[in-house]
């Protein structure tokens, strides 16, 4: 009997000792992947509009980014599809000139004439309030922009 | 009954499925790249400034109105054939550029392919396209018509360097990026570059 009873063995324990490697291993991965965003939405995520000729953006650090879109909360801030944010608040086409050199700020000099100013605005936003962003980059010189458009056929 | 020890389950092939997990996500997912049409403002004009006079016949007027309609060159038009009808416009070919900026006088269009007509464009260099839009203009409608018009000029763009130099454009522009100290290349790009300029200007919104 005794040597049925060597086989009755409980459930082995499962050996983790891999388990944190495999753990830092996603962590390592996902940290290397993914961009942080360094400002929460205020606005909906936009549904960008689809483009054919589309470039990439290089040299994330000397690309500053204004969304247009509609409010999340429409109670406070009205609304409508033309809510600019700049940095992480609801602002006004009047204070992208003050948004833009405090971004200036932070690159060295010689890299400001590089610096792209990226417009995510949702589709269904007015023209009217890009032409107002656009003439207040143009006080500041911030003259390279760029219209953040998905890929797509461009209907 | 004594206990014994439980065997160890032979990890060993634990790393082998991380790894398989791993390069499943670098092949499967895409880095979200940021990407969009860009564009170049002009400076800021000096107070007096006066706009030089453009003969009517070199600006292509595209106009939006509130309802994402187009009218273009007082035609209504569909987006779809605005490529075509910018293409026309801009490879027309029809007189003699713009003076070099050395004094060199203005050259016909020995590239071009449009019909030569008299009453549109001299030549691309000259060839303006205006755009014009309502405050109330959809963005996603104007960035549709902007990516029209830079559909047009690729279009030439790449057929131009085709005959030239048997190789695309957008193939010219990519292997330039990768050898940005390639003094042929850099030329041939300029090149291409100056025979079709991008001048798509964008008029102050009517309200």
């Amino acid at each position: 009997m005794s040597k049925f009873r060597k086989k009755k063995k409980g459930m082995p324990a499962v050996n983790t000792a891999a388990l944190p490697d495999i753990v830092f291993m996603l962590l390592f991965f996902f940290m290397v992947t993914t961009t942080m965003r360094e400002t929460t939405l205020k606005i909906d995520n936009p549904v960008l509009p689809t483009a054919t000729e589309i470039k990439k953006l290089e040299h994330k650090s000397l690309v500053c980014t204004i969304y247009v879109g509609k409010s999340k909360d429409t109670g406070r801030d009205g609304e409508g599809y033309n809510k600019i944010q700049l940095n992480d608040k609801i602002s006004t086409a009047d204070q992208v000139p003050a948004f833009i050199i405090g971004a200036r700020e932070k690159v060295s000099e010689a890299e400001v004439p590089f610096m792209t100013t990226s417009i995510k605005a949702d589709k269904q936003s007015n023209v009217g309030t890009i032409t107002d962003i656009r003439l207040k980059l143009r006080d500041v010189n911030a003259l390279k922009i760029s219209y953040s458009a998905s890929p797509g056929a461009g209907n | 009954m004594a206990r014994r020890e439980n065997p160890e389950i032979n990890a060993g092939s634990m790393a082998d499925i991380a790894f398989l997990l791993l390069i499943f996500f670098l092949v499967t997912t895409t880095m979200n790249v940021d990407s969009g049409v860009s564009k170049k403002l002009s400076e800021k004009p000096p107070a007096d400034y006066v706009p030089p006079i453009i003969k009517e016949k070199n600006i292509f007027v595209v106009l939006i109105n509130r309802n994402n309609d187009l009218l273009v060159e007082e035609q209504p038009m569909d987006v779809k054939d605005l490529k075509e009808a910018a293409i026309k416009f801009i490879d027309n070919g029809g007189g003699i550029g713009t003076p070099g900026t050395d004094g060199t006088p203005g050259t016909p269009c020995d590239y071009c392919k449009g019909e030569r007509s008299e009453s549109s464009s001299d030549h691309p260099n000259k060839a303006i396209i205006s755009v014009q839009s309502d405050r109330g203009t959809e963005y996603g409608t104007y960035i549709q018509v902007q990516n029209e018009l830079l559909r047009a000029y690729s279009f030439l763009r790449n057929r131009l360097s085709n005959e030239r130099y048997g190789i695309s454009f957008d193939e010219l522009e990519e292997s330039y990026k990768d050898d940005r100290n390639n003094e042929d290349l850099k030329k041939k790009v300029e090149d291409i570059k100056k025979a079709y300029p991008q001048i798509i200007s964008d008029a102050e919104p009517t309200s």
